[in-house]
């Protein structure tokens, strides 16, 4: 019990400390390594908490690919050198203790829906889905996720497909002047189009005009 | 304070929902910060869900959790997508120059 304590203090200690500075670095870069760590961390307390395959998947999704993406569009806007500073004062610097303020209410009101709800008994037997000590977490899952909520699943795939197809219009752009194969116009072409015969004269030789 | 809770979990959750609301509301350099103080809102969400998940004894939670972790990544490509384009048509993604829809 006291090692679970102990683990998960120095896990969330971790997990806070990078987020704050995932906000407060001054280079993007920085920004991004530390969102890694937040993310490694939260996935070590998932698997600590007993949901193994959401910790494992959280680690190939976010560090795997959401991260690597960050830091690939970072890379390619050069904008690593940009400051990101943050309590500047600037011109338009009055909107910092208002955001501060509301930030804080935000905060003051989780922590006492947090402290202050007792969960009702009750609310366990509605309809919900046991977990299963027998299996491991990642076939309870997949028993779950095929067979009920297969629906879902698959719209879910629907979304990661519309969203590869809406980066891919977004980002894609026409360029001019590059030169490419058209194999319409390959396949499409006739003999007389290539060709031409030319009766010659003899000692006269014939004149080619481009 | 050695047993750790369901609402240990919450309050992990509540400091990083609230630290990336504060990233949101104070960054005023970078677009792209915003985005990843997005995605610890996000993160925070999911702890919320799990953690309800492994306290209460019901799958959904895990379930939803991996919904949201399609829909967050669909929402990343999306707006470093918007991102690139911003950039490549007005040269800047600092917040504060963003202002083509002041007025």
């Amino acid at each position: 019990m006291i090692a679970h304590a102990v683990v998960f203090y120095i896990f969330s200690f971790i997990a806070i400390v990078s987020a704050i500075m995932v906000t407060a670095s001054r280079n993007t870069v920085h920004s991004v390594f530390f969102l890694i760590l937040d993310f490694i961390s939260i996935s070590c307390l998932f698997i600590m908490i007993g949901a193994e395959f959401l910790g494992m998947i959280m680690l190939i999704v976010y560090v795997g690919a959401v991260a690597v993406l960050f830091l690939f569009v970072v890379m390619m806007l050069n904008v690593a050198q940009q400051k990101n500073e943050w309590f500047v004062a600037s011109d338009s610097s009055s909107h910092i203790p208002i955001g501060l303020l509301v930030s804080l209410v935000i905060f003051s009101e989780l922590l006492i829906i947090v402290g202050g709800w007792k969960y009702k008994a009750e609310l366990q037997d509605s309809i919900n889905i046991n977990l299963n000590f027998n299996l491991t977490n990642t076939q309870s899952l997949g028993n779950v996720i095929y067979t009920d909520y297969v629906h879902l699943f698959q719209l879910s795939g629907m979304v990661l497909l519309v969203a590869m197809i809406g980066a891919i219009v977004l980002t894609f752009r026409k360029r001019s002047g590059v030169k490419t194969q058209s194999y319409l116009r390959q396949i499409s072409r006739e003999r007389n189009e290539g060709v031409e015969l030319i009766d010659v004269e003899t000692k006269k030789g014939v004149k080619i005009d481009a | 304070m050695l047993s750790i809770g369901l609402g240990h979990y919450l309050t992990l959750a509540a400091i990083i929902f609230t630290i990336g609301v504060v990233g949101i509301f104070l960054n005023r350099k970078n677009v792209i910060v915003i985005l990843m103080s997005i995605e610890l809102i996000l993160l925070s969400v999911n702890i919320n869900l799990v953690s309800f998940s492994i306290f209460i004894n019901d799958l959904s939670g895990q379930v939803f959790t991996l919904f949201i972790l399609t829909v967050a990544a669909a929402e990343a490509a999306i707006g470093l997508a918007i991102i690139v384009i911003y950039y490549r048509n007005s040269g800047t993604i600092r917040v504060e120059e963003i202002d083509s829809l002041k007025g």
